[in-house]
């Protein structure tokens, strides 16, 4: 035995005569759903937080507060109702108002079966097309604004290599690198890689959130938990059930949400702010910082247990000062990207503008990279981008030698141009005039080595 | 021992509620008998102005005569059905209860202007009577458009149908009648 639909649909009948509910409300039972009443207005908003309900009938004509002023109010509390008027005349007048005013189709009294199964059914079918066009849209701008991962050095080749490796398994993912080093869009790619992808992923940056609204973002609030409580509200976690939740700066939450995430880390379960239903939901975990936590764990701020849970599997993002190869391949990625945005023809970057890119040291990583584009970009004429268009205080950062004699200079300047060619031995040597034996022999002697 | 009760409410066709013994004893694995001695008045529940007969209050006239039931009762007439939102039923049953009403009024194809049919009119009586019973043995519709608890709004949609329970349904209604015959 199966009902008309996969998953049982919720109706609200209000109408203030009894006859009215009670037939509706049987008819609708034996289709299936899940049916209940209201005999007048504030009775329907008390069931509005009792819901949510997929399909409303709702009454034109009752004593006290009208079917049409009714649904502006339900309206307010849920956007996306779906309602149906019922009048027990033709009213043309009033019908076309509750049209306007977003009802799907209005019915007169009494209601041929046939036209009443069909006009629920259609019903469903528009709200469920509806929420499922809004969630391909988010995703949609999700797929078009998310950028690719760049990068062609060895150390970035190991982190996709690594995050395509972990994407199809459901293994707690802990991702490790400085701020700016693209860890969320690490993330994103790990979820979008995994067999979760058609799923949410839920991004939630724990920083971000103050400590006493992070529970109930995590967990979701029931109506009148807190003040300003007005309704229910979904947590994160339920979101993203079937899919994968995003913690970012996870080492900054307190010790009592370490205590409640990893009760729902090994449980699945958890009750929403204020409420007793015990929800479950089925989430990957992937989680950033760019904290020490192994220095947290060890002075008693980051709990060792949840550590544990949460470091299964580390991705670490080098940050490019430690991959200067694909400081050239970001550029021409970001110039390509907003020459697009901008429409603006610059599309070349000059050889000694790139040079100046490739050994700044980049405290702000892959983001502080873009932004100084996106200046350039708004700053050049086209064709090109020019060492002027870079910021003033972008000084390129040499390494310096520590003091005058012959072995720091040389130090400094081996060390520069490893760096320079992301520890390319061989064109190192080549740039140098050494053969490479020379150069791993002094990399050896002074006591150099790969970041 | 629980039986299905099958009571005439006038109009009445004695003939096609004859016709209905047999095979719903077949299909339900009850006994069927067609109840004799007192019979219902309708005109309680008679609307004159939609020329209809209420059905929710032929179950409540019912519920009224037997208070306690040992099996299942059902209603069968010849009078158009309805509930007063809707424009007309086939027929109303109390889900998991032990009243049903079922109408052969708009199964006979003269009142759409065909010509008749007392095959079709029996076959189409069967499958409402079975889907009505079926409701009161707690089955809601059904998906398989094959199986006799599936929706029908027309009187063409009941010809798709057949007379019987889908498997899921039959051993939803077999579990129920264990029950009732367990007491």
């Amino acid at each position: 035995m199966s009902n008309n639909f996969d998953k049982q649909n919720s109706l609200l009948v209000v109408d203030d005569e009894l006859v009215v509910r009670d037939s509706l409300s049987k008819w609708f039972k034996q289709d299936g759903y899940k049916v209940d009443t209201a005999e007048d207005a504030a009775q329907a908003i008390k069931r509005m937080s009792e819901g949510p309900w997929d399909v409303i009938l709702l009454d034109i004509k009752m004593p006290g507060m009208s079917g049409l002023e009714l649904q502006k109010r339900l309206r307010e509390i849920d956007p996306s109702i779906t309602t149906i008027m019922i009048t027990a005349f033709a009213s043309v007048e009033s019908a076309v108002q509750a049209l306007k005013e977003g009802a799907f189709d209005y019915v007169t009294k009494p209601v041929d079966p046939d036209h009443l199964s069909h006009l629920v059914i259609n019903a469903l079918r528009q709200k469920k097309l509806a929420s499922e066009n809004a969630q391909l849209r988010e995703h949609l701008s999700e797929i078009i604004s998310g950028d690719e991962i760049i990068g062609n050095s060895p150390q970035m080749k190991k982190v996709i290599e690594l995050s395509k490796t972990v994407a199809q398994t459901d293994t707690t993912v802990m991702i490790r690198g400085e701020s700016g080093s693209g860890k969320e869009l690490i993330a994103r790619a790990i979820h979008a890689n995994s067999t979760r992808r058609y799923f949410p992923i839920i991004a939630v940056n724990c920083g971000a959130v103050p400590e006493s609204l992070l529970e109930s973002e995590l967990f979701g609030h029931e109506k009148g938990a807190f003040t300003g409580a007005q309704y229910r509200r979904k947590g994160k976690f339920e979101m993203a059930d079937g899919g994968t939740i995003f913690l970012d700066e996870i080492g900054t939450i307190s010790q009592k949400m370490q205590v409640q995430l990893l009760r729902v880390i090994e449980s699945k379960q958890f009750t929403r702010v204020g409420g007793n239903e015990l929800i479950h939901s089925d989430f990957r975990i992937i989680c950033a910082t760019n904290r020490d936590l192994e220095a947290a764990v060890k002075d008693g701020t980051f709990r060792e247990d949840l550590y544990y849970r949460l470091n299964v599997f580390t991705v670490f993002i080098p940050p490019i000062r430690e991959r200067r190869t694909d400081i050239p391949l970001l550029v021409h990625h970001f110039l390509k990207k907003y020459s697009g945005v901008m429409n603006k023809p610059v599309v070349e970057i000059t050889a000694d503008a790139l040079d100046l890119l490739v050994r700044y040291d980049w405290p702000g990583n892959v983001r502080e990279l873009e932004n100084v584009i996106e200046r350039a970009m708004v700053l050049a004429k086209p064709p090109a981008i020019r060492p002027a268009d870079l910021p003033f205080q972008m000084v390129p950062k040499h390494h310096t030698p520590s003091d005058d004699s012959i072995a720091s200079v040389e130090k400094a300047h081996i060390e520069a141009m490893l760096g320079k060619t992301g520890w390319n031995i061989t064109r190192a040597a080549e740039i140098l005039a050494i053969d490479r034996v020379t150069l791993y022999n002094k990399i050896a002697k002074y006591g150099l080595s790969k970041p | 021992m629980p039986s299905i009760r099958l009571l005439g409410i006038p109009p009445s066709d004695e003939q096609l509620i004859e016709g209905l013994v047999e095979p719903l004893r077949s299909i339900l694995r009850l006994p069927v008998e067609i109840g004799s001695g007192w019979t219902l008045d309708p005109a309680f529940a008679f609307d004159p102005y939609r020329n209809q007969v209420n059905s929710s209050s032929i179950i409540g006239g019912f519920l009224q005569h037997f208070p306690t039931v040992d099996g299942k009762i059902l209603g069968v007439t010849t009078s158009d059905l309805f509930v007063p939102v809707l424009t007309y039923v086939f027929g109303e049953a109390q889900l998991d209860g032990p009243i049903a009403v079922v109408s052969s009024h708009r199964l006979d194809d003269t009142l759409y202007g065909l010509p008749p049919n007392p095959d079709l009119l029996a076959q189409r009586l069967l499958k409402e009577a079975v889907h009505e019973l079926g409701h009161t043995f707690g089955l809601i519709h059904c998906r398989d458009y094959r199986c006799v608890m599936h929706t029908s709004t027309a009187a063409e949609d009941i010809d798709i149908k057949s007379e019987r329970f889908c498997p899921a349904c039959e051993s939803a209604v077999s579990k129920k009648r264990s029950e009732m015959m367990n007491g």
